[in-house]
C-alpha cells in the first residue's frame, strides 16, 4: 500500500487516489499543423521508464486535486510530490 | 529422445535415469543470423517456427533470466478466443487451433484442458452485452453459446446463483473450446522442439545494447559479450520499452504489474474457467490439477516494473472471489506474485517492424498473451523470415496508432487475460 501525500489533505492511502499516467506531456498545436505522427506520439507513445517516472495523480476519493508525483517504478518509492504546473524536480531528471 | 509410451516403459525399467535434458542450454556464439531477445513463450515459439516453417538456422534466443521466468511462467494459463473484432477473432482462434494440436506437434504434453470458459452476466445489461459478444463470435466463426442461470449452476454448483447474491447471475457466455494449458510446458515444449532444430537457447544473457549502423541492425550487446546478427527480434513483454529506449525510440506501451493467486489445494470443486468481468473486480478462477484455485483479477493501476503486487488488489480479488463463491471464504491463499505486462491503449498486440531495418518487435500482449503464444510465434516468425507481415497479424501494426483505426478490444470484449 502506497502512502501518498496529497498537497491539500496530507498523507492518505493509495486507494483514495487514481494514477493518470505520465505527466509533462504537452498537447501539440496548432491543430492544423500537427502531423498524424505527432498526434499519435502525443496520444499513445510513452517513456514508460524503468526507474523514476513522473506521473499525474488525482485525489479521487478526497479533495479532487490533480498533482504530480515522481515515483520509482521498480521500488515504488515516492521521491517527490509537486504541483501540476511545476517542472520536473531538479536532481531527479536523468 | 522422443517422448512415447515405449520410451516411458524403457526408462521406467532403467529407473528413469536415462532421460536426456529436454533442451540444450547453449553457450553464446559471437555470430547469428537471427537473435531473439526474450525467452518467454513468444520468443521461444518464434524461434521454433523460424526453424520449422521457414527452414532457417543459426538462431539464438537470449534470455536474461531463465526461460519462461517472465509472464509466461507467471500467468493463470487461460486460453480462449472469445474476442469481438474480426481481426482479433481470426488471430486468437488461429492460435487456439494451434494449441489444439500442439502437444502432438511438439511431442510434449502441454496439458491443454478445454474445460470451457464462461463469462458471467450480473444484470440485464451485462446479458445484452454478452449476447452481442456471442453474435460477434458466431459471425467470426468462433464457437459460443449463452447459458441460462440454471445451466450456469449445473456447470459450476459452487457459484452463488441465488437472488440474494452480491452479484446475481443472469447468465453466461460460454466458449467450450476455452480452457487452460500448462504454462511451463508451453515454454519448455517450444524450447525443446526449437533446440532439437538447432536453435541456441542462452539463459542468464541480458541484452544491454544494440549495434546499429546507418539505420540497420548489426548485432546486440549482452552481459555475456557482443553478438553479431542481421536480424534481431524483440519479444520482451513488459521490458519492451526498456529495450526500445536503448535504440532511442518509444513504444505505445505502458508496463503494469498484474497479480495472480493460488489457494491451498481442494478436492475437485470447479471444472471450468469462470470470469466475472462485470462484477467490478474482474475476478476469474479455475482449479488446477493439483486442486489449487488459480485466481486473477485486475491490473495494479499504476506503472510498475516491480514483479510484485500491491495489497489493495489482493483484498479486492479475495472479496470478488468470495462474493461469487461464498463457500471459498475460509480458504487460504498459498502464494501470490506478479508479472510485468505490456499494455497498449486498445489491448491489441503489436507485431511489426521498427524504425531500424532488421529489428522487429512483438509486444503489447498485456494481460492476455499466453493464449496467443502459438499464433504470435507463427506470425512473428513469418514477419522476420519474409520481412512482410503475416496476413493474420497485419492489423497489429504501429500504423493503427497513426491512423486511429484502433482494434479496441479493451472496450469491445471488455475482458482481460
Ligand atoms: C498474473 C498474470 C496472469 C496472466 N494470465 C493470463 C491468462 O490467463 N491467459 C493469457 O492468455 N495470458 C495471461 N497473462 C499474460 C501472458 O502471461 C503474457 O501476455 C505472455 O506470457 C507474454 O509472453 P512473452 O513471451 O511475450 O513474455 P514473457 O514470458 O514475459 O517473456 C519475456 C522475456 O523477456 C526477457 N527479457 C526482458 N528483457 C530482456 C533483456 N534485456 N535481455 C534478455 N531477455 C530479456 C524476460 O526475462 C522474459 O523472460 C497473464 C500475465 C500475468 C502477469
Ligand atoms: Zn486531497
Amino acid at each position: 500500500m502506497l502512502s501518498i501525500v496529497c498537497p491539500f489533505c496530507g498523507p492518505r492511502d493509495e486507494t483514495e487516489f487514481r494514477c493518470g499516467g505520465e505527466s509533462h506531456i504537452a498537447r501539440p498545436g496548432p491543430p492544423d499543423a500537427v502531423t498524424d505522427e505527432a498526434w499519435a506520439d502525443y496520444l499513445f507513445y510513452r517513456d514508460n521508464t524503468k526507474g523514476v517516472q513522473f506521473e499525474r495523480w488525482v485525489h479521487a476519493y478526497g479533495c479532487g486535486l490533480w498533482f504530480n508525483v515522481a515515483r520509482n517504478s521498480v521500488t515504488h518509492e515516492i521521491l517527490a510530490v509537486y504541483e501540476m504546473t511545476d517542472p520536473k524536480p531538479h536532481g531527479l531528471v536523468e | 529422445m522422443k517422448y512415447s509410451a515405449l520410451n516411458l516403459l524403457r526408462q521406467g525399467f532403467a529407473g528413469h535415469r536415462g532421460w536426456p535434458a529436454a533442451w540444450r542450454n547453449a553457450d553464446l556464439k559471437s555470430d547469428y543470423d537471427i537473435v531473439i531477445v526474450g525467452g518467454g513463450g513468444h520468443g521461444l515459439a518464434t524461434a521454433y517456427y523460424l526453424a520449422k516453417e521457414h527452414g532457417l538456422s543459426n538462431i539464438a534466443v537470449l534470455e536474461k533470466g531463465w526461460i519462461g521466468g517472465g509472464n509466461t511462467g507467471r500467468n493463470t494459463t487461460v486460453v480462449r478466443s472469445n474476442y469481438f473484432y474480426p481481426e482479433s477473432a481470426a488471430f486468437y482462434d488461429f492460435s487456439l487451433k494451434l494449441y489444439e494440436g500442439l502437444s502432438r506437434e511438439l511431442n510434449y504434453n502441454i496439458m491443454l484442458s478445454q474445460r470451457g470458459m464462461m463469462m458471467l452476466a450480473h444484470s440485464s445489461h451485462d446479458l445484452e452485452l454478452l449476447k452481442r459478444s456471442r453474435n460477434a463470435m458466431l459471425l467470426n466463426g468462433v464457437d459460443a453459446k449463452l447459458l441460462t442461470p440454471d445451466e450456469v449452476k449445473a456447470r459450476a454448483p459452487a457459484l452463488d446463483v441465488s437472488r440474494k447474491a452480491r452479484h446475481p447471475i443472469w447468465g453466461a457466455l460460454m466458449q467450450e473450446r476455452g480452457g487452460v494449458a500448462r504454462h511451463d510446458a508451453v515454454a519448455w515444449g517450444y524450447a525443446r522442439a526449437a533446440s532439437a532444430l538447432g536453435v541456441d537457447i542462452v539463459q542468464n544473457c541480458e541484452v544491454v545494447g544494440f549495434d546499429i549502423v546507418a539505420g540497420r541492425i548489426k548485432g546486440v550487446r549482452t552481459r555475456l559479450g557482443e553478438v553479431k546478427a542481421d536480424r534481431v527480434a524483440l519479444a520482451a513483454a513488459g521490458h519492451s520499452s526498456v529495450l526500445a529506449r536503448m535504440v532511442c525510440f518509444r513504444l505505445p506501451l505502458y508496463s503494469y504489474a498484474l497479480q495472480a493467486f493460488v489457494s491451498e489445494p481442494l478436492k475437485p470443486v470447479l471444472d471450468t474457467v469462470i470470469a466475472s468481468p462485470a462484477s467490478g473486480t474482474g475476478v476469474y478462477v479455475s482449479q488446477s490439477d493439483k486442486g489449487e484455485l488459480v485466481v486473477g483479477s485486475a491490473l495494479d493501476l499504476y506503472g510498475s516494473y516491480a514483479q510484485r503486487g500491491n495489497l489493495p488488489i489482493i483484498e479486492e480479488t479475495a472479496a470478488g472471489l468470495v462474493s461469487l463463491f461464498p463457500s471459498f471464504s475460509r480458504l487460504r491463499l498459498l502464494r501470490h506474485w506478479a508479472g510485468i505486462v505490456d499494455v497498449t491503449h486498445d489491448s491489441t498486440p503489436i507485431i511489426d517492424r521498427t524504425p531500424i531495418d532488421g529489428l522487429y518487435v512483438n509486444c503489447g500482449w498485456g494481460t492476455g498473451g499466453f493464449k496467443a503464444i502459438p499464433g504470435g510465434g507463427a506470425t512473428f516468425a513469418h514477419l522476420i523470415a519474409r520481412d512482410a507481415p503475416h496476413p493474420l497479424a497485419a492489423p497489429f501494426s504501429f500504423d493503427r496508432f497513426r491512423t486511429g483505426a484502433l482494434i479496441d478490444e479493451a472496450a469491445a470484449a471488455g475482458i482481460a487475460h
